[in-house]
């Protein structure tokens, strides 16, 4: 067990190592460097103003060396300073994966407290009406453009009802839990809706799997209640697949609500990389997707921790090929 | 070189003892059309195809093109002028739909057909040879996998091509937006197919036929051509029409997030750019490109399901 997690971090951080020197190489490529954004704020400064600025903060070296300065820098904990916030690039990030955190956390029980009893309940009907109305619904939300939903959502319920705020994260001045609910809900409901399908589909497909096993018509056999077969004996059987596809969704969440988190200006890690990367803020775009990328590969290592748990089959030995 | 592939015939064979009057793709076609969703769907995509195709003949009945601005004629309700009314600059919405339709289903179509031409390339170099190229691909492709795509996606779109070297002519032209989209987009999409082809090369490659026409000299690029693809067709068009569907979503997000298709090019996603600004004055502006985005996709999805349940039916057999 030590020896396989000591392997599986190494592994995510050469990933992230990998992954630096991708985004910082990309971000190079980006239109506009912090020397471009300073003469346009001062219209006086000449061209060798901005050769010599360019030579004070080091940017006339070759991107290699900048790469391995940024990476020493970066090592000895300076990752630099936010442009569009002034302040340092940490105290930008971590706030939004907190906020990121509760989003995703929220989202997640809501889904699986959709998921669960649709997927199990169709997996136990199968290809009756009910079962054909969950699959409908399933697709509906894999089929959904998530910007669209949201704006549905507005529509319905910051416009046509007025019963919840259009958008941000809290009223001015009151940041507690409870004043910042409302501004949730709606970004809650939509990821829940689009991850709702996915979820349900495969905790079917699963669960579909299992109830046929021997196992489970022994179990019925020797008279054990159908509750128990059901979400005892099948589901710990089924939530094997289902865990990988939970694990990835943490991935996705963390990130991908970009679009989610923009529209109802939710201030989370997805929103502050689309900022980052739109408002010419590398700093914080290269921190902010090696943190959503160690999310991912954390959450992945969780999963496979958690396949062992469920499985006693599942030896880390034996994954390790 | 008379090696064949014996699967298809046999088959054919098997079923002619029992049901004479059915060949393999009457089966498909059979085992299709009672997925009902499916053959809705087919029917609602041809007929969206065939509509957008024919843009320009709206345009030039009802007068207007999908850049006409008219001033005077802001969030003007419909009319038989324009039958679905005009948007925040007087642009009549049942052209530009056409258009961005046009633009959706060509970006989703032809990213969906690049990925699986990569995702062949690695699957079938993975799956065939094997050993130390395939640990290698494949540990890439799970590396993709694990990527946070969007953020991704996102950078991409937003780089500089003329700090790639690429001629400003083309750099600052209309349609780089178009080519840059399918190219970004098919970039990460072709995992899926790389999966499949490998696990189908992996199956066949070991097979008695295969080894037959070793023995009798084939080339490896023959062996790949003749025996390996043809017994990965079925669930590689299957990924590809599901595939189509994602790509479009995601086309669309990029678009709306402003760096997917630029304008004047309308599609379904930069038409809605504006769309949150406008819920309260002009909500219909944002009810249509969105609705149209869902139905395509979820038709595609439909269409795939569909194709997967005629095509491969022992997949469907295990998912269900």
């Amino acid at each position: 067990m030590a020896r396989f997690l000591t392997e599986r971090l190494l592994q995510a951080l050469l990933v992230l190592l990998v992954m630096s020197f991708v985004v910082y190489m990309l971000i190079g490529l980006m239109p506009g460097d912090p020397i471009d954004l300073m003469i346009a704020s001062d219209p006086n400064l000449t061209a060798a103003d901005a050769a010599r600025l360019k030579a004070l903060y080091g940017l006339d070296k070759p991107v290699i060396e900048r790469y391995f300065n940024w990476l020493l820098a970066a090592l000895s904990g300076d990752l630099g300073y936010s442009r569009l916030a002034a302040q340092p690039t940490l105290a930008v990030v971590l706030p939004r994966m907190g906020n990121t955190a509760i989003l995703m956390a929220c989202t997640l029980l809501l889904a699986l407290g959709i998921a669960l009893p649709a997927g199990i309940y169709a997996a136990r009907k199968p290809y009756t009406k009910l079962d054909t109305l969950v699959n409908f619904l399933c697709f509906g939300g894999i089929s959904m453009p998530s910007f669209w939903l949201a704006l549905l959502l507005i529509i319905l319920f910051a416009v046509t009802l007025g019963w919840l705020p259009a958008s941000g994260m809290a009223p001015v001045g009151s940041e507690s839990f409870a004043a910042r609910l409302p501004y949730l809900v709606m970004p809650v409901m939509t990821l829940t809706l689009l991850n709702a399908g996915v979820l349900t589909r495969h905790i079917r497909a699963a669960m579909l799997e299992q109830l046929r096993q021997d196992y489970v018509r022994t179990a019925r056999a020797k008279g054990v209640a159908e509750t128990t077969v059901v979400w005892k004996h099948a589901l710990r059987n089924g939530m094997i697949p289902i865990v990988t596809i939970i694990s990835h969704d943490i991935g996705t969440l963390f990130s991908g609500a970009v679009v989610t988190e923009t529209i109802f200006g939710y201030l989370g890690m997805g929103k502050l990389i689309y900022d980052s990367v739109m408002g010419n803020d590398f700093n914080v775009a290269l921190v902010a997707l090696l943190a959503a990328t160690a999310m991912i590969l954390l959450a992945n290592l969780i999963a496979d921790v958690a396949y062992a748990a469920l499985d006693p089959r599942v030896t880390f030995a034996a994954r390790k090929a | 070189m008379t090696v064949q592939d014996p699967a298809p015939s046999l088959e054919a064979e098997q079923s002619g003892i029992t049901q004479p009057a059915h060949t393999p793709f009457s089966m498909v076609l059979r085992r299709f059309l009672r997925h009902r969703a499916a053959v809705v769907s087919a029917v609602f995509l041809a007929s969206l195809v065939l509509v957008c195709v024919a843009a320009p003949l709206f345009e030039a009945w009802l007068g207007t093109t999908f850049a006409d601005q008219d001033l005077f004629g802001r969030y003007a309700p419909p009319s038989p002028g324009h039958p679905l009314g005009q948007d925040e600059i007087g642009r009549d919405v049942l052209i530009r739909l056409l258009y961005g339709g046009r633009v959706s289903l060509l970006v989703g179509v032809a990213a969906a057909l690049c990925a699986a031409v990569i995702g062949s390339l690695v699957g079938l170099l993975a799956g065939f040879y094997g050993g130390r190229l395939d640990a290698l691909l494949m540990r890439f492709t799970d590396g993709v996998i694990a990527l946070p795509i969007l953020p991704f996606l996102i950078i991409l779109s937003a780089i500089d091509l003329k700090k790639l070297g690429v001629p400003q002519t083309i750099a600052l032209s209309d349609e780089v937006s178009l080519y840059r989209i399918v190219i970004v987009v098919s970039l990460f999409g072709w995992t899926t197919v790389a999966r499949l082809v490998r696990g189908g090369a992996l199956s066949v490659r070991q097979r008695e036929y295969v080894r037959a026409a070793l023995a009798l000299g084939a080339s490896n690029a023959r062996i790949m051509r003749v025996h390996v693809l043809p017994n990965v067709v079925s669930p590689i068009v299957v990924a590809v029409t599901l595939s189509i569907g994602h790509l479009i979503l995601v086309e669309s997000t990029l678009s709306y997030l402003g760096v997917g298709i630029q304008l004047p090019l309308p599609s379904w996603g930069n038409m809605l750019v504006n769309a949150q600004d406008l819920i309260y004055s002009a909500p219909a502006l944002a009810i249509y490109p969105g609705l149209m985005i869902f139905l395509t996709v979820i038709a595609f999805n439909f269409l795939g399901d569909g194709l997967q349940d005629a095509l491969d039916p022992r997949a469907t057999s295990q998912k269900r």
